[in-house]
């Protein structure tokens, strides 16, 4: 993967270099291709119960298949009884990547974290120890859920017994920023889940929507319709500083950030055709984000290698489809809506519809191999990564 | 990194024969680069939005008044409900079959000496939640718009959306869609 970034970047310095010489749009694809790489064979023994269950689980959706020991590129052993102890070596150089006894915590948490040595092993970032937080909803109301990634130790962190919406983690804190329609009005607020003190910071007439704090937790964007017309905007994170970012008569929605904090990408509509545009955190213009070979697209998500935005098409059914963040041809991956990267910028969790609710469900982006949140309950959606 | 370096000469070079040859000079080295990141590639380097963000005509929308919350007022949602508005698919345009809704409100605002109105705007499932939520306000805004229009104090109209969180038909027909996209209004009195 590393290669292949550097690889990218290459690409885009080259693009950039030709497009000052030429003026003229110049085509080039990119070395990544989601969708379209193959599962790397691991074989395991000696692990059961619950241990097994994590480590397949955590595996899978970061892009690995289970084979017998003479297919297996990496082969994982152990034992899990009290504590977990875990090897793990490559059968094609024969060089042993991780022997390890865990102690403390859970098994759980020593089986995450026994997946999380090997992947730093073949130099991966694993997922092992991070959260999500989504919208937990009954018929007329909901409230915000926080748990694993694989929906262990879930806590729901309000009960307001309101319509909810769209949790967003605010930088690497343990806080949240969401709307909720507990004052009547959809309203912003942030949440500390620490101390578990709450803080309208949007309350403004009209509809207060969609929260996205910047990556650094500083700032937060919003869309607000207090201006008569429904734009984004811009604030500290305490709600001080707004500063309107577009002026439009569409609905803009459901913004989301590029990773160095500079650039603010968001679903509009240009011409009666519903896009996805950019626009500077400083101000001006917006710029659209071309998202070619889909239609309707939505609820971007820029991955924090800034290499990618994945986002909803709407065409009959919902699709999760990944686009290069400088815009150009769009991938589309798995049938459903409002994904979110993964620190990592590998797997993403999204909700699917089905049987008159939703379920979260993980997606690794190059393998497109998909396993759903089982584990989480009822209805469950709009999914943010902590990152 | 070399490559990196000859870009950059390669670009500021540039700059400058533009300079040169044509353009008038701008003051000082004010010669801006390209961001390396963004405005990347192809046709999304220069194309803006082709009249969706002119600062001359910035939203049309009239601002929300502040002093009216209607969780603080008397909320009578029998008084209008026969002039429920529905839309049509993904759209906020007041369709002309149901402009005689509008008017009927408008009256009822003009004639009922001071009373406020909250417009609710709701949308059908088929659109993500977000997508919902603000496609939903401006079909109250663009109601709201309709009875300024028509004489109404906009100072006493406020809006809010629901998106796809409050359908009133659950069976995912196509009649169920249509009743669900529609902004209801809501006659507010003081406490």
């Amino acid at each position: 993967m590393k290669l292949k970034c550097l690889l990218s970047v290459a690409v885009a310095l080259g693009v950039l270099g030709m497009q000052a010489w030429a003026q003229q749009g110049i085509v080039i694809e990119k070395q990544v291709t989601p969708g379209q790489e193959k599962p790397i064979p691991v074989n395991l023994s000696g692990f059961s119960g619950e241990a097994l269950e994590v480590i397949q689980f955590d595996l899978y959706v970061q892009g690995f298949t289970f084979t017998g020991a003479d297919a297996a590129q990496y082969l994982l052993s152990g034992s899990a009884n009290g504590n977990l102890t875990g090897r793990a070596s490559d059968r094609f150089n024969k060089s042993q990547l991780v022997n390890k006894s865990y102690t403390g915590g859970s098994l759980r948490r020593q089986a995450h974290a026994f997946v999380d040595d090997f992947l730093k092993a073949i130099n991966r970032q694993g997922i092992g120890g991070t959260r999500i937080a989504f919208k937990t909803s009954s018929k007329s109301s909901g409230e915000i859920g926080v748990a694993d990634f694989d929906g262990a130790n879930k806590q729901t962190v309000t009960s307001d017994g309101a319509l909810v919406a769209a949790p967003e983690w605010i930088g690497s804190r343990l806080a949240l920023a969401y709307t909720s329609y507990k004052s009547g009005n959809a309203d912003i607020y942030t949440h500390d889940l620490t101390g578990g003190s709450r803080k309208a910071i949007a309350r403004y007439p009209g509809s207060n929507m969609s929260p996205a704090p910047s990556p650094d937790g500083s700032k937060v964007a919003m869309v607000l319709s207090k201006s008569g017309a429904v734009d984004l905007y811009v604030a500290n994170i305490d709600g001080s500083g707004l500063r309107q970012l577009t002026k439009t008569r569409e609905d803009d929605s459901a913004p989301c950030w590029s990773p160095d904090g500079q650039w603010i990408c968001f679903a509009t509509k240009i011409n009666e055709r519903r896009a996805l545009c950019k626009v500077p955190v400083s101000g001006g213009p917006a710029q659209r984000v071309a998202t070619s070979g889909v239609s309707n697209p939505s609820e971007p998500d820029w991955s924090p290698d800034g290499e990618w935005i994945v986002f909803t098409a709407q065409m009959g059914g919902f699709s999760i489809c990944v686009v290069p963040a400088t815009g150009g041809a769009a991938t589309v991956l798995v049938d459903g809506e409002d994904p979110s990267w993964s620190p990592n910028s590998r797997t993403v969790v999204y909700a699917r519809r089905g049987g008159g609710r939703y379920t979260l469900s993980l997606l690794d982006v190059p393998t497109k191999q998909t396993k759903d949140i089982s584990r989480l309950s009822g209805s469950n959606s709009q999914p943010s990564w902590a990152r | 990194m070399k490559l990196n370096k000859l870009v950059y000469l390669l670009v500021v070079a540039l700059a400058f024969t533009g300079g040169v040859t044509g353009c008038k000079k701008k003051p000082g080295h004010t010669t801006p680069l390209p961001n390396p990141r963004g405005s990347g590639s192809g046709d999304t380097a220069t194309e803006p939005p082709s009249g969706t963000f002119d600062p001359n005509n910035p939203g049309g929308g009239v601002p929300l008044p502040t002093d009216i919350d209607p969780s603080n007022m008397n909320q009578n949602r029998e008084a209008l409900a026969a002039h429920t508005v529905h839309f049509a698919y993904d759209s906020a345009a007041i369709r002309s079959s149901e402009q005689g809704h509008v008017e009927a409100v408008a009256s009822y605002m003009k004639s009922s000496g001071g009373s406020a109105l909250l417009i609710e705007g709701h949308c059908d499932e088929r659109g993500t939640e977000e997508y919902n939520r603000a496609l939903g306000e401006r079909r109250a805004l663009a109601l709201r718009n309709e009875l300024i229009k028509l004489g109404a104090d906009g100072s006493k109209i406020v809006t809010r959306s629901f998106g796809k969180d409050r359908r009133i038909d659950t069976s995912e027909s196509e009649s169920g869609h249509a009743k669900n996209r529609r902004g209801e209004f809501v006659v507010l009195t003081p406490k």
